[in-house]
């Protein structure tokens, strides 16, 4: 079954002056990890947003879950994670946790449970009464996919999560992130600028390029599963590695990616 | 120790000021136009009980007033922040109103409430609350990362939902910003209002009485009074906002 279907989806702002996508046709299947590679300004976030009903397409159609991406997101079939954690400094780490649940109108005692489940799984046990602001970027992150997590969405929506962390901190919640994939069987939309990342965690990643952004390749990610640290050892890994750049490069886009991993920023 | 330590240098600055004041300036000055600490002292200790009675009613002129025009001022950020057309069309109008000198309304407000109705004063402390209150609620409300909004939406939050669990707590900092200068105002609003004309209970009216019967240590013990019912009702706002406001001081990135 497809989680994700977009058809011919444009977006152009400010009065058709900008085109920040163009034809976008995706089918996203469930189980599957998507990313979204591309330099900046090929509307990778956009596209993410449009799939989320956060930003709404100039034209085309988006299907989620079987229904349009509105009423996915009024019956909260997906979770996200943005580049900054975005957690509230006046709640603990429990209480944004419990966040998307009060609103669910779970109980206390259910929350608290949920809670309980979710800190062991992002490995925070301990840390439930910490405000945000007493951990480091790598743990607030791990928060703000915990709070994606709690309601247990099908699909995970997630904008350049690891972007703002530091080399050994993304390796490792990279490799969490994998675990969670695997245990909660959720799909996931992963939009990143590191070629490296993209290879690694996907099952496929879809090559973009700027202005208008457009699907410039598809390229299928067949790593063994699960993948490890000898993962990023494997022959395959460098070829899967070298075919995206490639394809980054036919798309005129590896200089652009290249400018951008040294500015580390993608706004 | 450290404590000591700490606030040493500023009660030796307070040392040092008054010593100035009683042995150099008011002699220099005479002492109608600068009484001398030591007067000042002597007339507070004389009349203490009138002064903190006066002190007491002219605070709760204040604090009425306080209270209406701060409630006032955050339930129409509340409303300009929710509907941002409305606030387009209604904010030039705030920033004329502010424009105006407030004290040149005392009048008017005693002739509107009664000279001796409290009300009068309310409404001059109300209206000196209300902008200040306004923009920082306003800025605080509006001011949320566009993430936090998104974030919400993902979750089909309601207005309510966005106000009540992101926006509103997100600008409390902001809030008692607005909150602590509306008491520094508030203070002045209902003495301004007694000068022109009040019962004989309100401080301001006793500054006035003291002052046109040359008694100026008594006239400036009021002030004192006045300060420091102006400075409780400001601590007071500061412990609220110590513990309605959690985790750290919000940082902008």
């Amino acid at each position: 079954m497809s989680v994700v279907e977009l058809a011919a989806v444009s977006k152009t702002f400010g009065r058709g002056k900008t085109h920040a996508l163009e034809g976008i046709d995706l089918v996203i299947e469930q189980g599957e990890f998507v990313s979204l590679i591309g330099p900046s300004g090929c509307g990778k976030s956009t596209l993410l947003r449009i799939v989320g009903d956060l930003i709404q397409p100039s034209s085309g159609s988006v299907v989620v879950n079987g229904k349009s991406a509105h009423q996915a997101r009024l019956d909260r079939d997906y979770g996200i994670v943005f580049q900054n954690a975005v957690l509230y400094e006046w709640r603990t780490v429990a209480k944004n946790i419990a966040l998307p649940l009060e609103m669910l109108a779970w109980s206390r005692a259910k929350r608290s449970e949920r809670i309980g489940e979710l800190l062991d799984l992002v490995e925070l046990t301990g840390f439930e009464n910490h405000y945000p602001w007493q951990l480091s970027g790598g743990m607030q992150q791990r928060v703000s996919i915990a709070r994606a997590l709690s309601f247990s969405p099908a699909l995970l929506l997630m904008d350049e999560p690891f972007g703002a962390l530091d080399e050994m901190t993304r390796e490792r919640l990279n490799m969490e992130l994998l675990d969670i994939w695997r245990e909660t069987e959720s799909t996931i939309v992963f939009v990143t600028h590191s070629i490296a990342e993209a290879v690694f965690l996907s099952t496929r990643a879809v090559v973009m390029s700027a202005r208008p952004g457009r699907i410039s390749g598809i390229v299928e990610i067949d790593l063994p599963q699960p993948r490890t640290a000898e993962t990023r050892e494997d022959p395959r890994y460098f070829e899967l590695v070298t075919e995206v750049r490639e394809a980054l490069a036919r798309s005129g886009a590896e200089k652009a990616v290249e400018q951008e991993l040294v500015a580390g920023d993608d706004q | 120790m450290s404590v000591v330590r700490r606030w040493l240098p500023a009660l030796l600055v307070f040392a040092a000021g008054i010593a100035l004041w009683q042995f150099v300036f008011s002699p220099l000055a005479g002492k109608f136009l600068l009484p001398r600490p030591s007067a000042i002292v002597t007339a507070l200790w004389d009349n203490h009980g009138v002064l903190l009675r006066a002190g007491w009613y002219t605070f709760k002129e204040a604090l009425g007033g306080f209270l209406a025009g701060s409630f006032l001022a955050i339930a129409t950020a509340l409303v300009l922040a929710r509907w941002r057309r409305v606030g387009e069309a209604l904010m030039p109008y705030m920033i004329a109103v502010n424009a105006v000198p407030i004290i040149a309304f005392a009048p008017i407000a005693n002739a509107w409430f009664g000279v001796l109705n409290p009300h009068s004063k309310m409404a001059i402390a109300g209206v000196l609350c209300f902008f200040p209150v306004l923009v920082n609620t306003l800025r605080g409300l509006t001011s949320v990362r566009p993430e936090s909004i998104e974030l919400m939406r993902s979750y089909a939050a309601s207005q309510v939902d966005v106000f009540r669990r992101v926006r509103i707590p997100s600008a409390l900092p902001f809030i008692f910003t607005g909150l602590k200068v509306a008491t520094v105002l508030a203070m002045i609003g209902a003495i301004v209002g007694d000068y022109f004309g009040g019962s004989i209970n309100a401080l301001g009216v006793q500054i006035e009485n003291s002052i046109s019967l040359f008694d100026f240590p008594l006239g400036w013990a009021a002030v004192v009074v006045a300060s420091a019912f102006g400075i409780a009702f400001y601590l007071a706002v500061s412990l609220a906002e110590r513990l309605a406001v959690r985790g750290a001081p919000s940082t902008a990135d």
